[in-house]
Formats: structure tokens, C-alpha cells, sequence
């Protein structure tokens, strides 16, 4: 296994367009503590952000995770060009040949995945931590603990989202096709959702009962958005005769309809492998 | 001998083109094969079944006697398929050191085998600002970090100037005078006449000879024969039984052997007839002419 991922870090560590991309993500992770700082004018009131409880623990959980998703698109240039290249370069083949197997090659660049995921999580985690210790208006331990689930959530998302564009890269065999690809999957699934949910099926929750275990929507599901969660977003909406009645919580049958969508695509990716000619 | 790679009946469709057809042969350790045979004749597609990039149609191969199975049979072998494939991006060095991790060898035979080909100087430059001929030679150190059994080579000559090509042969030739055994592919005849000991020789996917490069025609020669009496030598020639046939161009007689006959005795007799030859050389066909003969019976 240390076999399998030094090989592929060795692929990375002199590849510099990968090595800036990680940087940016990391350091854009780090860039949500800048949230704290923003300041404005509302109405004459003086209105700063870390001040409106976003992050309390253990909302900072929450709120952190889906923020922190959104970059997770900078890792998957990195990842679907690290399984595209290998096609460009025609260095599959010879890896091949050098006496790898196909399995090998999925599994290296699995765990690889599996390390930029688990590095992110830790990273996301840390970053919160400090974050919440020095915004937050309670600090038990007890509370601090609370809602961890977000955190596991973050990290099957990326670990789904990045099989994915494993996938998709192996599939496509060109980086910017396979980024474009995934980009359309992204309207397709979104299409499709706006016909179930407006055309077949108008006015009931069947449309999100099935939209719910396609393969982005169900990631998506995983950490659903924070914002209307906060207090004075709350009390805006409650001004307006609206309430939010909304499942926020983590669903261990969204943790597996995303790591049975995990499987698949590595699963795919390996007969893929198996079957073409090089 | 040690077998070190057998092929039954290998066969590759690509659709409905028969790529290799039921392609049997045997390769024994120590000796200098050549895979032989014009431009889409199967080769690179049987050399590709054989390393695990290509996935057969039906029939078997094995690597070793079958005691292994082909991944780990890989890491024992050097191969270089059509072009080298390396990281443009990693320096030579960097990029055997990646090779060493996948054939799990220790990387401390790197600046050996750079010597070898000629690229010490260079081991930190990017791959991406070699030439050609360089590439060539990085694939063939790569290939030998392992210290393999069996040095696979495909078209190692393909598209490098005449100098590039001098080097690769080079390179072989010490290569193999160390006992490595060699399949070298490649559609040019010379190269593998003046490299290899035993030839397979493809056409179409279909096997037409594998065997020895000196067996693989029974012939006993020709002589090439001049005389100022060609008329005579002609009469002569027709009644000797030693010879099945013979022809005349440019006042140059060229006659079949059909026995063992050196030039010296032929001389001898034919001067003790009378017939004073200007030209005598006896010879055989090269490779290129029973490699044509050999295609041609076929047609």
C-alpha cells in the first residue's frame, strides 16, 4: 500500500500545475477565517458577520463543511487530470508494462484520493477548531464535540465527488473534456430534476425522493445549505410570515447512497481499464 | 533450456480485422529472437498481449512456465513498446526512479544504467527536452533497471537518424554479449540479421518460420559465376546435378546449389574442363531474399 502510494506521489510531486492547484486549495480553505472580518453598513447598524453566530459551535460544523466543499473543485482538476494525463502521456501503458497491474493503478490513485480527502478533513477540522475557539459564544466541551457528523459528512463528499472525477477522467481520457463532462452531468442531473419536480410529478416530494440518489445531487445532499439555519436570517424570514422547515441533519442513508456510488465508480474505472486496448 | 515466455494459438480481433492469428511460439532463454515482419503484421499487437496492455481474443500465453502470473512476470522484464512514455514533466532520473518503485528494484542502479546509454550527463534534464534518439536510450536504461531475464524491444530504431540508430544497435550488441535474452521486433531485415540468432517471422497475423536465422532456408547457396566462354559454362552447368537451376543477366551467371559444394572444388573442375572463370563468389541468400521467398510461397 506504501508501494502504491509513493509511486503516485513521485507522479505528483514534480508535476507543478498540480502542486499550485493543491496550494490554492488549502490556502482558499484557510481564506474562510477572512469571513470573520467582513464588516458593513446595514440600515446604520454595524453589522459584522462573525458577530451573527456563524461561528458558534456547533454550527461552525456545519456551516464550515459546505463552505469548505465548494473548493473541493480545485482538487478535482488535479485529480481528473492526474488519471487524464496518464492516457495523454501514454504512461499507463508503460506503467503497465513496467509490471503494475490494473488493479494496482486504480487502487494507487484511489488512496491517493483517499489521502487528499483525508488531508482536507483534517485540515477543514483544525482550521474550524481555531476558528470556533476564538468566535464562538460557547466553549464546552460538550458542545464543542456536537455535530462532528458534518466533519465524517465532508469527508465521505469528497471521497464520492472524487471517485467521480476518477472515473470521469479515466472514462473521457482528456482532463479539460472530462471537466467539461462533469460539468454536464451537473445540468443534466439538474434537468432532470426540474422535469420531475415541475412537469411529472408538480407539487409533491417524488421528484426529490429519486433526484436524492443521483450521483452529485446525492453528495450535494450530504451537508444541505447552512444559511437558512441563522438565527437572524430566521428572524428576517419570520418578519415576512415565513418559516423554514428544514431536515439539516446528516442521514446514514445519504452516507451510503454515496459510498454505493463510491464503489461503482471504481468499480467502472477497473473494468474500463480492463477492457480497453492500449 | 529455460522457456521463458510460450505463446499457444494467440489470437487478437479487433473487430472484424484478425490482428494475430493462432500465433504459437516459444522463446528459450539466452538467445537473440527477432519478431519479423512488414508494417501491421502483428507484431506490436503480440508483443502488446504478451506485456499486459492488450487483452487477448483467445489462446494463452505464459510467462516463465507459468509460475507467475504476468504482473509480477513483468517486473522481471524490460520492455519498450513503439515510442518511450515517460513524465515530460520528471527529469530522467526522476523518471527511473519511478520505474525502480513500480518494479519495486532499488534506485541505486539508476546512474549505472544512464551510463550505459549515454545520458549521465544529462539525468537532470526533463524528459520533455530530449530529442528522439534520446528518449530511445532513456527507455532502454529503464528497461534494464531491473537487470531483466528478457529485453523486449519494438521498432527501437523506428524514426532516429542513422547515428541514433548506430548507438541503439550498439547498446544491443553489448546487451546481448552479456547473455541477456533479447525479442527485438522491428521490419527491418538487416537489423535483425545482424542482431538476432532465431526469427519469427509474421505476415498478416499468420506465422509462416520461427527457427534459427541460419535454418531458415534449406539452401546451400549460389554461385556467382563469370566466364569469357559463358556458353560453355552454361552447357556444363545444366548436365552437373550439383546445381537445380541457374540464370543469366548482364553476362553474370547465377547458379542454384542443390548439394554442399565449396567454391574451390567447383573452380578446380571447372578448370579442368577448360573453362576459365573472371568472377567466382559463392553465396547465400540474405535475409531479405528468403524472407521475400518465404512471403511469396505463400501468395
Amino acid at each position: 500500500m506504501l508501494r502504491l502510494l509513493n509511486i503516485e506521489f513521485q507522479k505528483l510531486r514534480y508535476n507543478k500545475a498540480a502542486k499550485v492547484i493543491s496550494i490554492t486549495y488549502f490556502v482558499l480553505i484557510t481564506f474562510i477565517a477572512l469571513i470573520a472580518s467582513i464588516e458593513f453598513n446595514f440600515a446604520g447598524v454595524k453589522f459584522r458577520i462573525a458577530d451573527q453566530g456563524i461561528f458558534n459551535f456547533p454550527y461552525i460544523w456545519h456551516f464550515n463543511t459546505y463552505i469548505a466543499s465548494w473548493s473541493k473543485l480545485f482538487l478535482a482538476i488535479v485529480i481528473v487530470s492526474m488519471m487524464a494525463n496518464e492516457y495523454s502521456h501514454r504512461t499507463l501503458k508503460q506503467n503497465l508494462i513496467d509490471g503494475l497491474s490494473k488493479k494496482e493503478f486504480i487502487a494507487s490513485k484511489f488512496l491517493t484520493v483517499g489521502v487528499f480527502a483525508l488531508i482536507s478533513t483534517l485540515f477543514l477540522f483544525i482550521v474550524s477548531l481555531i476558528l470556533g475557539i476564538s468566535f464562538s459564544d460557547y466553549n464546552e466541551f460538550s458542545i464543542i464535540v456536537s455535530d462532528l457528523e458534518y466533519i465524517l459528512a465532508y469527508f465521505i463528499k469528497l471521497i464520492g465527488f472524487f471517485a467521480f472525477c476518477m472515473f470521469l477522467g479515466i472514462f473521457v481520457k482528456r482532463s479539460a473534456f472530462a471537466l467539461g463532462f462533469l460539468f454536464i452531468w451537473w445540468i443534466i442531473e439538474n434537468i432532470v430534476y426540474a422535469l420531475l419536480k415541475f412537469k411529472l410529478f408538480k407539487g409533491t416530494e417524488i421528484a426529490d425522493q429519486i433526484v436524492q440518489f443521483f450521483p452529485l445531487e446525492s453528495m450535494n445532499n450530504l451537508i444541505n445549505e447552512p444559511f437558512t439555519r441563522l438565527n437572524f436570517i430566521q428572524s428576517a424570514a419570520n418578519q415576512l410570515g415565513e418559516s423554514f422547515q428544514k431536515d439539516y441533519a446528516v442521514h446514514w442513508y445519504e452516507i451510503v447512497i454515496v459510498l454505493v456510488w463510491t464503489v461503482i465508480f471504481l468499480n467502472l474505472s477497473y473494468r474500463l481499464l480492463k477492457k480497453r486496448d492500449l | 533450456m529455460e522457456n521463458i515466455l510460450t505463446l499457444n494459438n494467440l489470437t487478437k480481433k479487433f473487430g472484424p480485422i484478425t490482428a494475430v492469428k493462432d500465433l504459437s511460439f516459444t522463446i528459450k532463454k539466452g538467445n537473440v529472437y527477432g519478431i519479423l515482419g512488414p508494417n501491421g503484421s502483428g507484431k506490436s499487437t503480440t508483443l502488446g498481449i504478451v506485456l499486459n496492455v492488450v487483452n487477448k481474443t483467445s489462446g494463452n500465453f505464459t510467462w516463465f512456465d507459468g509460475n507467475t502470473s504476468t504482473h509480477n512476470a513483468l517486473k522481471k522484464v524490460g520492455a519498450i513498446i513503439e515510442r518511450p512514455n515517460f513524465y515530460p514533466y520528471m527529469t530522467a532520473a526522476q523518471n527511473l526512479k519511478l520505474v525502480c518503485q513500480i518494479k519495486d528494484v532499488p534506485s541505486h542502479k539508476i546512474e549505472e544504467k544512464l551510463e550505459i546509454v549515454g545520458l549521465l550527463d544529462r539525468k537532470d534534464s526533463k524528459f520533455r527536452t530530449f530529442s528522439l534518439g534520446m528518449k530511445q536510450r532513456l527507455a532502454i536504461a529503464s528497461a534494464l533497471l531491473n537487470d531483466p531475464e528478457i529485453l523486449i524491444l519494438d521498432e527501437p530504431t523506428n524514426g532516429l537518424d542513422p547515428q541514433g540508430i548506430h548507438q541503439i544497435r550498439e547498446i544491443i550488441k553489448k546487451i546481448a554479449s552479456q547473455g541477456t535474452t533479447i525479442l527485438l521486433a522491428s521490419h527491418l531485415l538487416d537489423e535483425v540479421e545482424k542482431v538476432c540468432s532465431h526469427v519469427v517471422i509474421i505476415r498478416k497475423g499468420v506465422k509462416l518460420y520461427s527457427g534459427r536465422v541460419d535454418e531458415m532456408n534449406a539452401s546451400y547457396g549460389f554461385f556467382e559465376l563469370k566466364s569469357n566462354q559463358n556458353s560453355v559454362l552454361k552447357e556444363w552447368l545444366s548436365k552437373h546435378n550439383d546445381f537445380k537451376s541457374f540464370k543469366e543477366e548482364d553476362g553474370k551467371i547465377t547458379a542454384f546449389l542443390t548439394n554442399e559444394l565449396d567454391a574451390e572444388s567447383l573452380n578446380r573442375q571447372l578448370f579442368n574442363e577448360g573453362i576459365v572463370l573472371t568472377h567466382i563468389v559463392k553465396r547465400k541468400e540474405s535475409l531479405e531474399e528468403q524472407f521475400l521467398q518465404l512471403t511469396n510461397n505463400l501468395n
